[in-house]
């Protein structure tokens, strides 16, 4: 069973993620493609266990109200360069106040996890970086000078 | 100028730690060479044709007497005792060595500076008028408001990850010498009718491969909607800006193609969700961010005529006319060091002229300095009786060629003689020219003209606002130099025409001579090198450069 990082605790976990938007997965426990859950909601929730992910050109909004159904969404880096994904964690947050997991999936990298963490990550699948050695970087920075989802006051709002 | 407390130290050197951290791992083989280069761009490092460079952070183009000598400090210990002023009035050293880089970090944080986001497709260091706080013809000091949009950029959590580079411009004055159409976002302050404080925000400029001029899409904006304003243009870019292409990812093709309206449409969409939260700024933390840039102590002197000063000697009269601006307060003025030197690329700054330079803004000025987006240095607060010693003094330090805003001013990237980038050097042309136009009677009379010279279409040396501008390509492996005329900066900004095929290196100052010449045959009393364009158009140019 994979490891991951939630809550900036390492735990085992048991979903799993599903690439492919044509085809069902024959049992529940699968981060499916966006576009394979728009077109087949019925069956998936008949599985079981259902989450999404959204791909990097794929924003939240394309969720809308799904979005309270989901206890894990996922957003997928395919290269840790495409930031696109920092901006949709704010936006599950902030503007859909989705307050379920929130993983990265894909590509990221162990130096991104402090803002992907400011942006409303808590759970990451990272593949690329020594798991335990990379919960050092959660704690790059012990003070921002922007609001985020733990910390709602800008700085200049606290000094 | 701005000072740090226990926050900003805390967080610049939790930066060093972390960075340092990233090299070690690097250097051990546990960060790809493709996962690294983003971290080290972040941190101003490149990894060049001969060496790696780095590029320190001048934010807004502000600096002190103590950093001035740190910074000779470092030239010395980790590189070869010279560094460069760049078009984005940073500080840029030629040959450090990557294991030191996170020393020199450490060494930069003792005078409050760093290396944070001056490479990378990230918000880069902001960037300000030079005179800012002093132009005569100041509305607002730039600088309170250039300090908040640096710490909001700083570590900024979203858009550490953007399709491109981004380049903000700020300006507070009449005329606008911060370049601000050609940034991914310029702002402009005004006051409104009932004078209070606004930003005019213009979107989308750039130079590089497609040069274009920012288009406007906020006319009034409040002080207090500025960082959710600009969180909202960025958030938009963020998502929507091209990443199939990095020639075609900066924010201006984004504009571009969807139109600045229906763009200004999207970023009032997603400001909706956040103006008036809690990144509103505050009129204490305005206030807070003016308190460090009150007016210092000026004595109260009563003006000097000129023209009498003037009568010291010729060489200073010539000086005082073009390397001096007016100031704001009675009995000063503004001076600025030309780091033009024939010989020597433009904006290079050796170790002991650092020092020299810090010495002069404490016995000339408050111990402040600026950094100039045209490659020079500035004393801001010169007492105009002192303007005569202090120029005896510039003499002999070599940084008095009175040629500021003049042919021979050239603005010049470092080009293929240290970019990896370039396609052709720029730093010969720059001499070559120089060395051509030595007669500064000649030089004078062809008056007020922007010479820009860039090594690629990254266009570095700002080649596309020059009044001239030159441009390195590459044809089959051989440097060429392609000419175009009429490009400015300013509010009325152009950007330059072709003027043909390219040149070879030798022939390009023979160019230069013709296009002035053509200028000096047609133009109208009074009429500078720009306006003589506009009104006659590139054809007599052409006929006479390809005759």
């Amino acid at each position: 069973m994979p490891n991951i990082i939630k809550d900036q605790q390492i735990c085992d976990d048991n979903w799993q993620v599903w690439r492919d938007a044509e085809t069902l997965p024959e049992t529940g426990g699968y981060i499916v493609p966006l576009a394979l859950w728009q077109s087949n909601k019925d069956a998936l929730k008949a599985l079981g266990d259902v989450a999404v992910f959204l791909a990097s050109d794929e924003s939240p909004k394309a969720l809308g109200a799904d979005i309270a159904e989901f206890e894990l969404i996922a957003v997928d880096f395919p290269k840790f360069a495409d930031g696109r994904g920092f901006s949709y964690g704010r936006e599950l947050r902030e503007q859909f106040a989705y307050k379920g997991e929130l993983r990265a999936i894909g590509d990221f990298m162990r130096d991104q996890l402090y803002f992907l963490s400011r942006c409303g990550f808590n759970s990451f699948a990272l593949e690329n970086s020594d798991i335990e050695e990379s919960l050092a970087s959660f704690k790059d920075f012990s003070e921002s000078y922007q609001p985020s989802i733990d910390q709602r006051l800008p700085l200049f709002r606290r000094r | 100028m701005y000072t740090y407390d226990h926050f900003d130290r805390q967080i610049v050197s939790q930066r060093v730690a972390q960075f340092r951290d990233q090299t070690l791992r690097y250097l051990d083989g546990k960060i790809t060479d493709e996962q690294f280069l983003p971290l080290r761009l972040q941190n101003g490092l490149y990894i060049q044709r001969l060496a790696p460079m780095m590029r320190i952070a001048v934010p807004y183009g502000t600096l002190n007497a103590t950093q001035l000598r740190k910074l000779a400090h470092i030239t010395r210990k980790y590189d070869k005792g010279y560094a460069h002023i760049s078009t984005r009035q940073n500080v840029q050293l030629n040959w450090p060595k990557l294991e030191e880089v996170p020393d020199i970090l450490a060494e930069l944080l003792e005078v409050e500076m760093h290396a944070v986001q001056t490479s990378g497709n990230c918000i880069r260091n902001t960037t300000a008028d030079q005179f800012s706080g002093v132009a005569a013809d100041e509305v607002e000091d730039a600088r309170p408001y250039c300090e908040i949009i640096r710490q909001w950029s700083t570590f900024h959590p979203e858009f550490a990850f953007l399709p491109r580079k981004f380049k903000i411009a700020v300006c507070g004055s009449e005329s606008d010498r911060a370049a601000i159409m050609m940034h991914d976002i310029g702002l402009q302050i005004v006051h409104d009718a009932d004078g209070n404080t606004a930003f005019k925000v213009f979107v989308g400029g750039g130079l590089g491969r497609t040069p274009v001029i920012g288009s406007l899409i906020h006319e009034s904006l409040e002080p207090k909607h500025l960082l959710t304003y600009l969180e909202a243009i960025l958030r938009v870019y963020n998502q929507l800006g091209r990443r199939d292409n990095k020639f075609k990812a900066r924010i201006k093709i984004l504009v571009r193609a969807m139109g600045a309206d229906t763009f200004k449409a999207e970023v009032e969409k997603e400001w909706a969700h956040i103006k008036d939260g809690e990144l509103s700024l505050t009129t204490d933390e305005i206030n807070r961010a003016k308190s460090f840039f009150v007016p210092p102590n000026y004595a109260a002197l009563p003006q000097q005529d000129m023209q009498a000063l003037a009568l010291e000697s010729a060489d200073f009269a010539r000086w005082l006319q073009h390397n001096t601006h007016e100031h704001k307060v009675s009995g000063y003025r503004i001076v600025t060091l030309a780091l033009k030197t024939v010989g020597v690329a433009p904006g290079d700054i050796t170790a002991e002229q650092f020092e020299a330079v810090a010495d002069l803004s404490e016995r000339y000025g408050f111990g402040e300095i600026r950094s100039t987006h045209q490659q020079n240095l500035v004393l801001p607060d010169v007492k105009q009786a002192d303007l005569f010693a202090l120029w005896k003094e510039l003499v002999e330090l070599e940084v008095a060629s009175p040629t500021v805003g003049t042919l021979n001013d050239i603005i010049c990237c470092p080009g293929g003689d240290f970019c990896s980038l370039a396609n052709a050097k720029s730093i010969p042309i720059a001499e070559a020219i120089q060395r051509r136009f030595d007669d500064i009677d000649y030089v004078y009379d062809l008056g007020e003209i922007e010479l820009n010279i860039s090594g690629c279409m990254n266009a570095c040396g700002h080649h596309h606002i020059g009044n001239i501008g030159i441009l390195g390509v590459d044809k089959k492996g051989q440097e060429f130099y392609q000419v175009s005329l009429g490009g400015s900066q300013g509010l009325d900004a152009s950007l330059g025409s072709i003027l043909g095929p390219s040149f070879a290196q030798t022939e390009v100052p023979d160019v230069i001579e013709k296009v002035l010449e053509t200028y000096v045959n047609l133009r109208q009393p009074e009429e500078r090198f720009l306006d003589t364009f506009r009104r006659v158009g590139i054809d007599p140019f052409k006929e006479r450069a390809y005759a």
